[in-house]
């Protein structure tokens, strides 16, 4: 039971990148491979600010969020003056920046040794420490991402998000001030991302580096394309289907250092044959490729 | 011609690109036109001139007075908040996004545009959106579209791609229009279509500029004619007068 708990918290908490994710490359078509720092950003706010101010969850919580809208604001700029693959290749550079503080500021970060401990949040005065505590937290987060992200797209705001998606000339034409967009896009996905990041921190009560790789940003970005681009429903099915995916592997019999290689390779595997036999991911609306 | 008159004048409007001057010292003034054409034969700067003085490329020299301001230097999003509204000759529409939405899009300063006003959505919001949507509709009705209002602009045949975006350029409620080229490449029909909408429009009084090298179509509907070669004005007056003069001709026939 703790263990099927386990794993829909794991998705609760990827359901909450995806859509995060999704407003960014999905709905804007800024293809970020940086998401997994703020994601990082919000675990190490939390786990800092805990450490050395004994603060709790729910102003940890806004220093991630404050924090990662400021780097969002950074990573955007590339995506004012480059497009596509070089945009791409510029979120990659951020993402390499943000590990290396996470693993080389030692005195700060306590680097690759990481930062243990991390006490469970308190909400009205209950203390979250079982899983089913923490399934509720993160649902309760999963939920609300869900709500902001879809008011978005359905809304003027996420018809500009479009524009920019298909046509920037077009959308300026349209008195649409794209930069202003590209910086609030990633101000308010990396923001999302950090809460996710903070209830991670929590969850598992210990965070290193390592979770917080080019890896993982591309972990991230699988899902979003596999679940659908500018699909809601299909980052869902998507985080749903990648985090089982592993243990399924396992449940077949496979010895758990085999099935953590295999599931490497799986990945791969699924996002090539993906982009070419369904670049729309399963339900989405739009294909990565249009050219 | 009267000077200082004008709501909408060019001065000196230049640029190059290294190199060629597409656009050379072009001068105009707006008097009591409705609809403008703007000719010339190929690689002669209108769409350039029309890209320098909506905010998508950055003029060499010259001034763009509208209502007395300068306004050549303004980013393209802010030229059309002033009021001008342009198509382009390459057509540039969603089309992934539906017919309406496209629409949708070009209204200005809406309240949803906000994330923290999307979120919330109060009356303030859900009154523009009523307000657009009926707006919308208003223009899907006028330039006959609106049985197409939930297909893919993608999906649309190309004289009705070119119909949608003049009915975009029309969601701003911008007193100017700049056309380039909005019946090049589509059939008979659809244009006979199009210049009834243009005419309707110079009628409810837009102020339409537009670039054409169909000849007839430009003696049908426009009252005042520019003629433009090497980025330069060469002409302008009357259709009629203008159309007979010899150097129009030769430029033509280069
Ligand atoms: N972005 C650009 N870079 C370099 N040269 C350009 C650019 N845009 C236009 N030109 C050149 O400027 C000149 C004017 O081009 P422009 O497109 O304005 O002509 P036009 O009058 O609109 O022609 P057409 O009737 O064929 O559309 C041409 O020589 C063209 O090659
Ligand atoms: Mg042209």
């Amino acid at each position: 039971m703790e263990y099927f708990l386990h794993i829909l918290i794991l998705i609760n908490i990827y359901i909450i990148i995806a859509l995060s994710l999704n407003l960014i490359a999905g709905y804007t078509g800024l293809l970020s491979l940086a998401h997994a720092s703020f994601y990082g950003i919000g675990a190490y706010a939390t786990a800092l600010m805990w450490l050395y101010l004994g603060t709790g969850f729910w102003l940890n919580i806004f220093v991630g969020i404050f924090l990662s809208a400021v780097f969002g604001i950074i990573v955007a700029f590339p995506s004012l003056r480059m497009y596509d693959d070089y945009f791409a290749i510029a979120t990659f550079g951020f993402q390499m920046i943000m590990f290396s503080i996470f693993n080389n500021w030692v005195d700060f970060t306590k680097g690759p040794l990481g930062i243990p401990g991390i006490p469970s949040p308190s909400v009205f005065g209950h203390a979250i420490n079982t899983h089913i505590g923490y399934f509720f937290l993160t649902l309760f987060f999963a939920a609300i991402t869900y709500w902001l992200v879809r008011r978005l797209v359905n809304s003027p705001f996420g018809l500009v998000l479009k524009g920019i998606r298909e046509d920037e000339i077009f959308t300026k034409a349209a008195g649409k001030n794209v930069t202003k967009y590209k910086i609030l896009v990633f101000v308010i996905g990396g923001a999302l991302a950090s809460v996710a990041g903070a209830l991670y921190a929590h969850y598992i009560s210990y965070i290193d580096p390592t979770s917080f790789t080019i890896n993982e940003s591309i972990f991230m970005i699988s899902i979003v394309i596999i679940g659908g681009m500018a699909s809601l429903n299909g980052s869902i099915l998507g985080a749903v289907v990648l985090v089982i995916l592993p243990e399924a592997l396992r449940f077949i019999g496979l010895p758990n250092s085999v099935a953590a290689n295999l599931r490497q390779i799986f990945y791969g595997l699924l996002l090539v044959l993906f982009m070419m036999f369904r670049p729309k991911g399963f339900i989405g609306e739009y294909a990565i490729r249009k050219k | 011609m009267q000077s200082g008159k004008s709501d909408f004048v060019l001065k000196n409007i230049n640029k190059s690109f290294d190199g060629i001057q597409a656009v050379n010292g072009f001068n105009f003034e707006w008097q009591d036109y409705k609809i403008v054409g703007l000719i010339g034969p190929n690689g002669a700067g209108k769409t350039t001139l029309f890209n320098v003085i909506t905010g998508f490329l950055q003029a060499d020299k010259g001034s763009f007075l509208l209502k007395g301001n300068d306004i050549l230097k303004l980013p393209s999003y802010q030229i059309v908040k002033r009021g001008i509204s342009r198509t382009f000759q390459d057509l540039r529409l969603l089309r992934q996004v539906t017919v309406k939405e496209n629409i949708l899009l070009w209204h200005l300063n809406q309240v949803g545009e906000n994330p923290f006003k999307a979120w919330v959505r109060g009356t303030k919001y859900s009154e523009d959106q009523a307000k657009n949507n009926a707006r919308a509709d208003e223009i899907l009705e006028f330039i006959g579209l609106q049985e197409k209002q939930n297909d893919l602009a993608g999906a649309l045949s190309y004289g009705q791609q070119k119909l949608l975006s003049l009915g975009c350029a029309l969601a701003t409620e911008a007193e100017y229009l700049l056309l380039d080229e909005p019946v090049a490449g589509i059939n008979p029909s659809m244009i006979d279509v199009i210049l009834k909408i243009l005419q309707e429009l110079g009628a409810q009084g837009k102020k339409i500029l537009l670039i054409e090298h169909n000849i007839e179509v430009v003696r049908q509907i426009c009252d005042w004619l520019v003629v433009m070669d090497e980025g330069r004005k060469i002409a302008e007056g009357m259709p009629d007068d203008v159309l007979q003069r010899e150097e129009i001709i030769e430029a033509y026939l280069d």
